[in-house]
């Protein structure tokens, strides 16, 4: 353990508040892992980033009125979710328009709030907590309700596991074959304002798209089965998640000034070189590779 | 038909189309539409860009409600839920990142419609494996459906289309991306397909004669109507001059038909021609 003192800090494995961030940092991170892959896959990218700015409005709304950032987010992204799907989310044409709508709605409530938030005493840090995230000051007693929030986005993505997939590939052949779209859809955007709502709170909500899709995106270019996507999902993310809280918390004793830098920096930082390293010739080839050697074993 | 008979207990066709129309935003798309397809039968859905192939396909497999007529399957009203028709859409996203290998996509037309996480099994795989055989896709069915060419690809989505055993598969234009030796390739499939498999085929495209060889009826729809029959009976001027509701002429050229617009077509002059003949 002494011989690896360069690399964590003292008081790393003793300190709660590090307990608190890579227990939630962990569990956000696997949500947001496999809703990712979904999400990338049906193209829904920008509806995720759409519910980002939501909970941005959720969160400080939220704030303003003596409720956890979290609730806010939460409960942001739910209600965005469902404007979403009543303005047309379903149609293709109609989703960059519901998205656009919803968007920048959000983005305006999200600035009165702050506004107000950063005006008020009550609140301080207002602005950085929630669109940078303050993953290092959030309270333990907000665990249980992480916990069930993920199982909830869990257990929609298991159910509608099958129809996704198929509509995924052709809305068309879903429906034919009897599958309810509009549930599928309804469900999987909540599964995906879950999954930013939870992201929110690790790195921030205007920072959450980035372990949504980071990782998942990097994961879909590595392999060919939706097994091992989401599985090398979620080892990149929460890979990248820990690493980020520790370099985080080791930033403050780089240097003299003892400043320690933004956890949501390295996060974000590191899920960003994850996947362009996931492009590189060399990774993709290796990647191949194995993929073969799996796919002719019987 | 006597086959059909035979092997199910019944006179009627697998699919019956009866005086199908519909009106899509106060627009007329098909009129009177009615046809019928056999088990074992290969039939064209043949029109131009626009004419209301998609539309009728849409009608057939429940997802659009027609304005007027009805679609029978082995007899029955459709249903909500139809598992007795297979699907091969024309637009299909099937991305080079898509984590999927030909086997799984077909693998998805097994319960791809269920909730929940599939379960895997002998009898699954043993399923995908003599799928993958019957379209002879096995050289490349653990290569990702993205990587694939437009043939390859819809030799996995006939699969995926066939695996719970439909009564009837449509396939919209199917050939509409593929270099021509890719067409005659997935035509001969099909064509063995309904043989082997006797299920009935209606395959649409804008372009008859790849299909002249292996196709047993023709659907040829226009101005909104359908005549139907073999292609001796439907390619005629007379027919297809009533569809158009101008004149048209057919020329044979070496094994091949060529419908082009006659004389007058421009003025909008209507020849006296005779009814199109009705389906059977």
């Amino acid at each position: 353990m002494t011989d690896l003192h360069w690399i964590f800090e003292p008081g790393f494995f003793s300190s709660q508040p590090v307990h608190v961030a890579v227990t939630i940092g962990g569990v956000a991170a696997v949500v947001c892992a496999i809703v990712g892959v979904f999400t990338v896959m049906r193209g829904q990218s920008f509806a995720g980033h759409a519910l980002a700015d939501v909970s941005t409005a959720g969160g400080s709304g939220a704030l303003l009125v003596g409720l956890t950032p979290l609730t806010g987010f939460i409960g942001g992204g739910v209600i965005g979710a469902a404007a979403m799907d009543m303005i047309g989310i379903r149609r293709v044409r109609g989703r960059d328009l519901a998205t656009g709508i919803v968007l920048g709605a959000s983005t305006g409530f999200a600035a009165l709030f702050l506004y107000l938030d950063t005006t008020s005493a009550a609140v301080t840090g207002a602005t950085q907590q929630i669109l940078f995230g303050s993953i290092f000051t959030v309270d333990p007693s907000t665990i249980p309700i992480v916990a069930i929030f993920s199982a909830t986005a869990l257990v929609i993505i298991a159910v509608i596991y099958r129809p996704l997939l198929l509509s995924s590939m052709s809305d068309d052949v879903a429906a034919a074959r009897g599958v309810p779209l509009r549930l599928v859809g309804l469900l999987f955007m909540l599964a995906l304002a879950l999954a930013v709502g939870l992201s929110a709170l690790a790195i921030g909500a205007i920072l959450s798209t980035a372990l949504l899709i980071g990782p998942a995106a990097a994961a879909l270019r590595l392999t060919k089965r939706v097994g091992s996507a989401l599985a090398l999902a979620c080892i990149l993310g929460v890979g990248s998640t820990w690493l980020g809280i520790l370099l985080a918390y080791d930033s403050y004793y780089w240097g003299s000034s003892h400043r320690g830098l933004p956890v949501s920096f390295f996060i974000v930082g590191l899920t960003f070189a994850l996947y362009l390293a996931s492009g590189l010739p060399v990774v993709r080839a290796h990647a191949e590779r194995r993929a073969k050697q799996s796919g002719e074993a019987p | 038909m006597t086959a059909t008979s035979w092997r199910h207990g019944a006179s009627h066709a697998v699919l019956d189309v009866e005086g199908i129309g519909v009106a899509l935003s106060g627009r007329q798309i098909l009129e009177g539409v009615s046809f019928t397809i056999d088990a074992g039968e290969f039939t064209g859905l043949i029109g131009s860009n626009g004419a209301g192939k998609t539309t009728l396909l849409r009608i057939i497999l429940g997802l659009l409600r027609p304005s007027a007529g009805r679609v029978l399957l082995d007899g029955a009203p459709l249903s909500r839920q139809n598992r007795s028709i297979g699907y091969v859409p024309q637009k299909v996203l099937l991305d080079p990142d898509m984590p999927m290998r030909a086997r799984d996509l077909v693998a998805l037309g097994i319960d791809g419609d269920r909730f929940g996480i599939p379960t895997p099994s002998k009898r699954r795989r043993a399923a995908v494996e003599e799928m993958l055989h019957a379209v002879d896709a096995q050289g490349f069915a653990d290569a990702r459906v993205g990587t694939l060419s437009g043939g390859e690809q819809q030799r996995v989505l006939i699969a995926q289309a066939l695996i719970s055993h439909p009564r009837l598969l449509l396939l919209d234009e199917p050939l509409a991306n593929l270099d021509p030796a890719s067409a005659q390739e997935i035509i001969g499939l099909l064509r063995q397909v309904a043989d082997q498999q006797q299920v009935a085929l209606l395959l649409s495209a804008h372009e008859m004669n790849p299909l002249l060889p292996a196709m047993d009826r023709v659907v040829y729809i226009a101005g909104g109507r359908a005549a139907s029959g073999t292609t001796d009976e439907v390619i005629r001027p007379e027919v297809l001059s009533a569809l158009y509701g101008h004149h048209v002429d057919v020329l044979r050229v070496s094994g091949r038909v060529l419908v082009v617009a006659g004389p007058g077509a421009n003025e909008d002059h209507c020849l006296p021609v005779e009814p199109p003949r009705a389906a059977g």
